[in-house]
């Protein structure tokens, strides 16, 4: 089996095995072993659900420590525009510009000229496809990687625009290259991320050769640093030019519908749960007559994301705030997008493939076999999902016991049963002793 | 060669919106969970989401019954209802008897049944009036 890339760590240290986390996985990839919650790696979508339930930090997000980054010789910050209503509306993108050079990176590059690129470049893949439709967008990369593993048939239909934050990187590469000469692998493109799912996509690179991406450093992990800094900006004078669009914030949390498109056969959906259903019924055919399905894993948006510090519905009042300052219209030239879009530079350059869940089996003969027997298990369960067992269901440990990953008797209902079934036999087997003993006599 | 077959049974009660779609789900994650082809998957999971929107909308209950072997996913689909009177007529893209209601909900293209059949290999439907309709519908796994 291939190994993934994940952007989550399990601390056994610091993991008390209190099921928080199993329970609110919305993949089943948390079992509970010895004590300690595990990670069931195939499974695992790395939304991040885990960070935010865990009771003692013991889900250690894998990104970059501003420490990581030494080996650049420039370093670009790409903020995520999530990063913007982490603060007051007051608190203009510049200031936040600013701030960041002060946290150590030599230059930041706003995401908003290539969030309308992207909207343009989506407008015109949109008006020239031909095939299945709904398309589903692809820049969350827990939607992406949700698609891969649970619904592999639906990935011909991720919309193979590259992401707002990929094609900012490439800009800002190009641009710091031409102005200082130092060759593009010099420098680094840092993503200010509002999750860690954006560090597996740098690392996996769905539908790419590579990610223009170098690494991403957390808000939460960067939050302080920054709120100091801009505190001290906020007595001086802000200084940073910064090109923004509102339509380039709203990348950042969930609208009516997605950005500026056509409104018409276009639907938004945030939340995983809410991803799964839409998922669900796209697969059922339900969907058709949309085009185009913008799903995002946290709740409202990246403004909800599991490693920023505001309340998500806050987050996206300040957004919306701010974005009442912002220039509406936008701020790229459509026609030089269009000739930049011919030269396919806003399009994936790799397939983008399914990996399902391993069935039960690889053959489907035996697959059916361990089928049947799974249920036979589950119906000799108590079917009240108690997680005593460190699976997260009655369902899902009846699978893990026919796939030999755990034992019938961990399941203490079974196991009082098969204690009292053994207490009664050999209570029989004192008694039928007793008559022999008393025959004799 | 005979093989062993899985096989579940599922009841679906009419007018229950609240729960209506849960069995094509349900059966749609069994097939993956059995390592069916991805493409078999898609097609099962739109015929059994048209048929089990029908039996919703239609009839008083029913049956949808799943058996899945090495070769070939069966569906066969019982319900009590009022019957469709002319088969013929209820086949045709577009013919449709649904209720504004219904229709204010998305269904009632009259494309439930010409789509089941669009993605069967094998499809057969049987009705009488004031009794109900069954289905049967095969879709095969390799081509």
């Amino acid at each position: 089996m291939a190994q993934y890339h994940h952007s989550l760590r399990f601390d056994p240290e610091r993991c008390e095995g209190c099921m928080s986390c199993m329970r609110a996985c919305p993949t089943a990839a948390v079992r509970i072993r010895k004590g300690r919650a595990v990670k069931l790696a195939d499974r695992c979508i790395d939304c991040g659900e885990c960070i935010r339930v865990c009771p003692r930090a013991a889900i250690v997000p894998l990104t970059d420590q501003m420490a990581d980054l030494s080996n650049f010789e420039l370093k670009v910050a790409i903020p995520s525009p999530a990063l913007y209503s982490q603060f007051d509306s007051e608190v203009f993108p510049s200031m936040i510009f600013s701030a960041l050079k002060q946290c150590g990176f030599d230059d930041v590059e706003s995401v908003s000229p290539a969030c309308d690129a992207v909207t343009i470049a989506t407008e015109i893949f949109l008006n020239e496809y031909r095939g299945e439709y709904p398309l589903i967008s692809s820049f969350c990369p827990t939607v992406v990687r949700l698609l891969q593993v649970k619904y592999p048939e639906l990935v011909d239909q991720l919309l193979p625009v590259l992401a707002p934050r990929e094609i900012s990187a490439r800009d800002a590469k190009a641009r710091k290259s031409r102005e200082t000469g130092l060759p593009p692998e010099k420098i680094g493109a840092i993503y200010i991320t509002p999750c860690p799912s954006k560090i597996v996509a740098i690392l996996e690179h769905p539908g790419m050769r590579r990610s223009y991406l170098d690494a991403a450093v957390s808000i939460s992990d960067l939050f302080q640093t920054l709120a100091a800094a801009v505190s001290r900006i906020q007595e001086t004078e802000p200084n940073m030019d910064t090109v923004e669009s509102a339509s380039g914030l709203s990348w950042s949390f969930l609208e009516k519908f997605p950005r500026s498109l056509p409104a018409e056969n276009t639907l938004s959906v945030a939340g995983l749960p809410n991803v799964i259903r839409i998922l669900d019924d796209i697969e059922k055919g339900r969907l058709r007559k949309y085009r185009y399905i913008e799903c995002h894993a946290c709740p409202e948006g990246c403004v909800g994301g599991c490693l920023t510090v505001e309340n998500p519905y806050l987050a996206r009042g300040k957004a919306i705030k701010l974005q009442q300052n912002l220039p509406a219209g936008c701020i790229v030239d459509r026609r030089e997008v269009e000739a930049s879009y011919r030269k396919k530079d806003f399009l994936m350059d790799e397939y983008l493939a399914g990996r399902p869940l391993r069935p039960l089996d690889a053959d489907i003969s035996a697959a059916i076999h361990k089928m049947k027997e799974r249920d036979r298990i589950y119906a000799d369960l108590p079917r009240i999902d108690c997680g005593a067992c460190g699976a997260p269901s009655c369902r899902a440990f009846a699978e893990d016991v026919v796939l030999g990953e755990a034992d019938k008797t961990s399941c203490v209902f079974f196991w009082q049963r098969d204690l009292e079934d053994r207490i009664e036999q050999l209570a029989e087997l004192i008694k039928a002793q007793r008559r022999n003993i008393g025959g004799q006599l | 060669m005979m093989h062993e077959a899985f096989e579940s049974v599922y009841n679906v009660l009419g007018r229950d919106f609240a729960n209506a779609g849960k069995v094509s789900t349900s059966i749609k994650d069994t097939l993956k969970r059995l390592g069916i082809n991805p493409a078999v998957v898609r097609r099962v999971a739109i015929v059994s989401y048209e048929a089990e929107m029908n039996l919703v909308m239609y009839a008083l209950r029913g049956r949808v019954m799943l058996s899945v072997s090495p070769d070939a996913v069966t569906l066969k689909i019982d319900d009590e209802g009022p019957g469709i009177p002319n088969i013929e007529l209820a086949m045709q893209e577009g013919y449709s008897t649904a209720t504004p209601e219904m229709r204010e909900m998305g269904f009632g293209a009259g494309m439930g049944l010409p789509n089941i059949k669009k993605n069967a290999d094998q499809f057969d439907i049987r009705s009488e009036v004031g009794q109900g309709t069954s289905l049967f519908i095969c879709v095969k796994q390799a081509a």
